[in-house]
């Protein structure tokens, strides 16, 4: 889950990483009276995507008057097709350089990486492979000041500003660590007289690990409705557009069958992971959930390892017998627990497929209208 | 011969008294893998299929010849087991649960390096050498003994191509999931390593999918190779910027695409086939050329 900027520099500030005095709006008022106290001020709309200074959703009052419009008028607009719901007013920094850190997850080498920049201010991945400065982290070693120091070292720094990226580090790889992030980034981080200040704050968490914080869960909308109740039971879905209601278990699985319907000229409506183990109950809200989507057709590729065939089949009879499928459906079905799956759908007049690919070319069939065999 | 697990691979499983721990020892056991012992923390003294449990892994490892572990325990514990088993002197370690803390992935696979321990998961369907050995929640009665191997990013889709390739009559020497997730124990490359060693290995599969840079990697590798490689990729279709399931399965700037992956196979040499029934076929033609 990504955090909204204001909400990274409430944790920059208590985990004591410099940040420009501010305070997020949810409405324009109290904005002049807050800017009153600042020398001078800029207005940053709190959206998820970048690029948000190009989109005109970031704005430098002159007066605190000005400042209370620029944050109405940006908390009515729509960036990238998500409406603005907070500002951040902040102090506006004197900027005399502009540097870049992050600290991520190397998949590759499993293990942290930090990633800095003399170059920073500007997208990163536009930063030349030689201007960039990356280093694993040993999670048993932790992230001490002397590694600080060797980034800053590489970066070409300064002593003092050296010592100061040292602290930085530190704070932000506890942070890192103790916020289960898979990102904390800082761009820019700026130099503002002799102070190193983030001008900016992106942090990414780990929705694996949201147990840990029963208590402290900000609640950043993502996902459309149908994304969320599907995620409430565990399930991955995706809205894609076309006319045909996906189900499989299984990330890869359920790609692949994505990619035979098009194959087969057909368009899936939603990818849908039903998951691994799921059982009856998770399958027959997942089943209501892609009915709400009002698709031509359904195709179910199940090939069953944790989970098993039967209870998929229970599923699929209940959600029948109850509320009813009123649209063509077609299931392919194998793996654990196959020849008890395949005669309870039997016994509602569903015949199971074996091979996917008549099933994916059945649906296809089905969700253009052609007729039942 | 196999690699990673073979006949004499004998199986702990922790998590052994849960609903999925249980179901999947008795599947290990009617495959005939040697499962010798379970671990259930204040369930000591139980027997689940006729296998003892123990409280804790040390315990059992006392008490039983295992060789390696298989996990079964809800996400918030995994890395207390997986450091219990290391811990106890455990050289392979198959954790199939799902949805486990990227953070707590870090120090298992941190320890793990240390200790030299072989990590296949967090987030897979296991690994099987058909004939042999299980460690792993796939249906048994898709594989069968023979000269392919095959490693995959995805349990389901692997299920298919395995389910294809015995159906026409073409076995499999070991099948490996590297699991899901960002972090995980086994790349493509040290599996790869792996089958180009194992004599009784003659064609490789690779089941890969869109995100990450793990198939191109992978393919820095096959240049090198003196085995055929045959290989099919999931997610041809998928949108940009949107997570496929998997969390690595996103198109991120225009990297981990379809096409990245597939130019890159090609030009090391493997053959990628189009959907997934073509896989035999390209196998079939590999082990007769």
């Amino acid at each position: 889950m990504k955090l909204y900027e204001y909400m990274g520099k409430d944790i920059f500030r208590r985990e004591g990483i410099p940040v420009p005095r501010g305070k997020a709006f949810f409405s324009p008022e109290g904005v002049a009276d807050f800017v009153s106290g600042l020398p001078s001020a800029v207005v940053k709309s709190q959206v998820l995507s970048g690029g948000r200074g190009k989109a005109g959703g970031i704005k430098f009052p002159g007066t605190p008057a000005e400042a209370e419009a620029a944050a109405g008028e940006l908390l009515s607009t729509v960036i990238k097709d998500l409406p603005v719901h907070a500002v951040l007013v902040e102090e506006r920094l004197q900027i005399d350089k502009e540097y870049y850190v992050a600290i991520t997850v190397d998949g590759a080498r499993r293990k942290p990486l930090v990633i800095a920049s003399a170059h920073g201010g500007v997208d990163i991945e536009e930063v030349a492979e030689e201007h960039l400065v990356k280093m694993h982290v040993d999670v048993h070693a932790g992230l001490q000041p002397y590694f600080g120091r060797e980034v800053a070292r590489r970066m070409g720094l300064p002593p003092d500003e050296a010592r100061q990226l040292s602290q930085l580090l530190v704070k932000m790889y506890h942070l890192f660590r103790t916020y289960d992030a898979e990102l904390v980034e800082i761009n820019p981080l700026v130099v503002s007289g002799n102070q190193l200040v983030a001008a900016d704050a992106k942090i990414t968490l780990d929705d694996e690990a949201s147990f840990r914080f029963p208590d402290w869960l900000p609640r950043v909308e993502e996902r459309t409705e149908k994304e969320q109740r599907a995620a409430e039971i565990g399930i991955s879905f995706v809205e894609l557009g076309g006319d045909i209601g996906v189900m499989a278990n299984g990330a890869g699985i359920t790609m692949a069958t994505l990619d035979m319907i098009h194959h087969f000229g057909g368009s899936p409506r939603n990818f849908m992971d039903a998951g691994g183990g799921a059982g009856t109950e998770a399958t027959a809200r997942a089943l209501e959930i892609l009915l709400s989507t009002n698709p031509k057709a359904i195709l179910v590729n199940i090939f069953g390892g944790i989970t098993r065939c039967d209870d998929v089949a229970r599923a699929f009879a209940r959600v029948k017998e109850t509320v009813g499928i009123p649209v063509p459906i077609v299931i392919r079905l194998v793996g654990t627990n196959e020849e008890a799956g395949v005669e309870i759908l039997k016994q509602q007049g569903i015949n199971a497929y074996r091979t996917v690919q008549d099933a994916v070319a059945r649906a296809v069939e089905l969700a253009a209208g052609k007729e039942a065999i | 011969m196999a690699v990673i697990i073979d006949k004499d691979n004998v199986i702990l499983v922790q998590g052994i008294t849960g609903k999925q721990g249980s179901f999947h020892t008795a599947q290990m056991l009617a495959y005939g893998a040697r499962v010798a012992a379970g671990v259930s923390p204040g369930k000591g003294g139980w027997e689940v299929h006729g296998v003892p449990v123990f409280d804790t892994v040390a315990e059992a490892v006392e008490k039983h010849p295992i060789t390696s572990s298989i996990i079964f325990i809800p996400a918030p514990g995994v890395k207390d087991a997986a450091l219990e088993a290391m811990s106890a002197g455990i050289k392979t370690l198959v954790i199939i649960t799902e949805h486990v803390p990227l953070h707590d992935e870090l120090d298992i696979m941190a320890y793990a390096e240390k200790l030299n321990v072989t990590v296949i998961g967090p987030n897979t369907f296991g690994i099987i050498s058909p004939g042999q050995s299980k460690m792993g929640i796939m249906p048994n009665s898709i594989y069968t003994p023979g000269p392919v191997g095959v490693v995959a990013r995805s349990g389901t889709l692997s299920y298919e191509i395995a389910y294809n390739l015995t159906v026409n009559g073409i076995g499999q020497s070991t099948v490996v999931g590297l699991g899901g997730d960002r972090v995980v124990g086994l790349s493509f490359t040290d599996v790869l390593e792996k089958f180009e060693r194992d004599p009784e290995t003659k064609v490789v599969v690779v089941v890969g999918e869109i995100g990450g840079n793990a198939e191109e990697e992978a393919a820095l590798y096959i240049r090198q190779m003196t085995k055929p490689v045959v290989a099919f990729l999931a997610g041809r279709s998928a949108p940009p910027g949107k997570r496929m399931g998997h969390a690595g399965a996103i198109i991120e700037r225009g990297k981990g695409t379809f096409a990245s992956k597939v130019a890159a196979l090609t030009a090391a040499g493997a053959k990628v086939a189009v959907l997934p029934w073509e896989v035999a076929e390209l196998v079939k033609e590999a082990l007769e050329g």
